[in-house]
């Protein structure tokens, strides 16, 4: 059977990975290409480099890093933040992207991911979805049948800043159904915390769906890894601050999952 | 690969960015082997060349089509009858006869058919369903022990790559070879399915090396020792 996946997250900006805790205290963490080896030769399954660039000016910097690093490491690369139409995904693809990832742009515009799996297939096109537990305010909003919405998490864009009122549950689905191959889930209630993932949202959104999803957000040990998988049914599982910071390497997080009884590549 | 350079072309038909490729290729040979590659849609580059990687991606149709329209049938042909070949995901697929994927004839150059997983209703070890494509590491079985009762030993290409090792698939459709001696690796996902297939100087994989980290490299720079 396939092996579950461990993903490190690298933030690129300006033509730079940087590392920093919710944008804040951004600073250099040294070469992509040495970062990517680096992490290649720790076991990770995939690399994901997020562009946290703001402006669009400095968008296209990310390509000579995505070109960098996939002439030097081979495995699979995806690529989000800032991607907006169809072009972008030609131009990251040729890169030496394997998969790019829609997010705001998705909910502006769900036709893009239609058309981008369309024209080269839902196995390169991922849709990440920032998710956040309703308030009690939120839970009272009316539904799509008119009653109230009650417990769930709402979907978020513009980098977590806008709640746009749609159930994550329900815009998992809609966007597999669109030709999405992978969503790419983050709780923002967890983000940044190292309290664990949530897995309720987790699970809520795996059973949801028939495409893989990524589990993100909130991890802050190798258990938390194991109970994205286990309890969440999560296909793979996404990390920053833990492997950036060093606290723990990818081949360690690779042992505690074997132990654990989950099926990885060592 | 005493003497001389050699050229290993990669057969550029117009499906998909076949830079990965390539340079896996590079870096998977050592400094002292001297080979040059070139991602060529020229069939006198291919046909030139010493040895030849023939990728794909997409859809089988396509990838038939665009081989026809670009003038590089007759070279893949011509290289498949001279000097090592390796075929990479569709390219691997097109090697056989006739693929289930719109009804469509391959090469022929291996005897068989290309077939979509059928995994409805079929549950993983863990519980979960099959996802079709499949997209991720899986395992790839190469010794004796794993595969049909009468196979030969390990192919050369295998040298130093422990058996079950993880290789990187993407892909909904499988290779059925009609004579299991053509099966040279086999990978379990709801059944078992062949991997690899080889045929004299022709190998070919479902998965792909060049996102497949050490051990696809290994793969490649077999490739580019290997003397049929």
């Amino acid at each position: 059977m396939l092996a579950k996946r461990i993903i490190p997250c690298l933030d690129v900006t300006g033509g730079r990975v940087v590392k920093g805790v919710n944008f804040v205290g951004l600073r250099d963490a040294g070469d992509p290409v040495e970062i990517a080896a680096r992490y290649n030769e720790q076991g990770a399954d995939e690399l994901t480099f997020l562009d946290i660039t703001a402006t669009s000016d400095g968008r296209d910097l990310i390509l000579p890093i995505i070109e960098a690093v996939a002439s030097q490491v081979f495995i699979p690369l995806t690529v989000g933040g800032g991607v907006r139409t169809v072009e972008d995904v030609r131009r990251l693809l040729n890169a030496g992207a394997d998969k790019v990832s829609f997010n705001s742009a998705a909910i502006a515009n769900p036709q893009v991911v239609r058309d981008a799996a369309a024209k080269y297939g839902s196995q390169c096109i991922v849709v990440a979805i920032d998710a956040k537990r309703r308030s009690a305010e939120e839970e009272r909003r009316p539904g799509p049948d008119g009653q109230p919405l009650g417990p769930g998490w709402d979907v978020y864009s513009h980098g977590g800043r806008r709640n746009v009122g749609l159930d994550a549950v329900a815009w998992a689905r809609r966007v597999a159904e669109l030709g999405a191959g992978e969503i790419l889930l983050t709780s923002m209630d967890r983000d940044g915390t190292q309290a664990g993932f949530d897995l309720e949202l987790t699970r809520a959104v795996s059973d949801a769906v028939d495409v893989p999803v990524i589990a993100s957000g909130g991890v802050g040990t190798l258990d938390h890894l194991v109970d994205g998988i286990r309890v969440g049914g999560a296909d793979a599982v996404l990390a920053a601050s833990i492997f950036h910071y060093g606290t723990y390497t990818i081949a360690q997080a690779k042992r505690r999952l074997a132990e654990a009884g989950i099926p990885v590549r060592l | 690969m005493a003497g001389g350079r050699e050229t290993v072309a990669v057969v550029d038909y117009g499906m998909g960015n076949l830079r990965s490729v390539a340079q896996a290729v590079l870096h998977a040979a050592r400094v002292s082997d001297r080979v040059d590659v070139v991602v060529t849609a020229s069939p006198q580059a291919v046909r030139d060349a010493h040895r030849v990687v023939l990728p794909g991606q997409g859809a089988m149709p396509d990838c038939m089509a665009e081989l026809e329209r670009s003038g590089l049938r007759e070279a893949v042909l011509h290289a498949a009858a001279t000097k090592p070949l390796f075929g990479v995901c569709v390219g691997m697929q097109m090697l056989l006869e006739h693929s289930e994927e719109g009804d469509t004839p391959g090469l022929g150059l291996i005897p068989g058919r290309v077939v979509r997983f059928r995994l409805d209703g079929q549950r993983q070890p863990d519980g979960s369903r099959y996802k079709v494509p499949q997209m991720g590491w899986n395992r790839v079985w190469h010794g004796f022990e794993h595969g049909a009762a009468e196979r030969p030993a390990a192919h050369p290409l295998w040298a130093g790559i422990p058996d079950g090792s993880y290789f990187y698939f993407v892909h909904s459709f499988h290779a059925h070879p009609a004579d299991p001696g053509h099966t040279v690796g086999v990978t379990d996902y709801g059944v078992r399915f062949a991997s690899a297939i080889a045929r004299d100087n022709l190998f070919a994989t479902q998965f792909h090396p060049e996102k497949s980290a050490a051990q696809g490299l290994a793969l490649y720079r077999n490739f580019l020792h290997w003397n049929p």
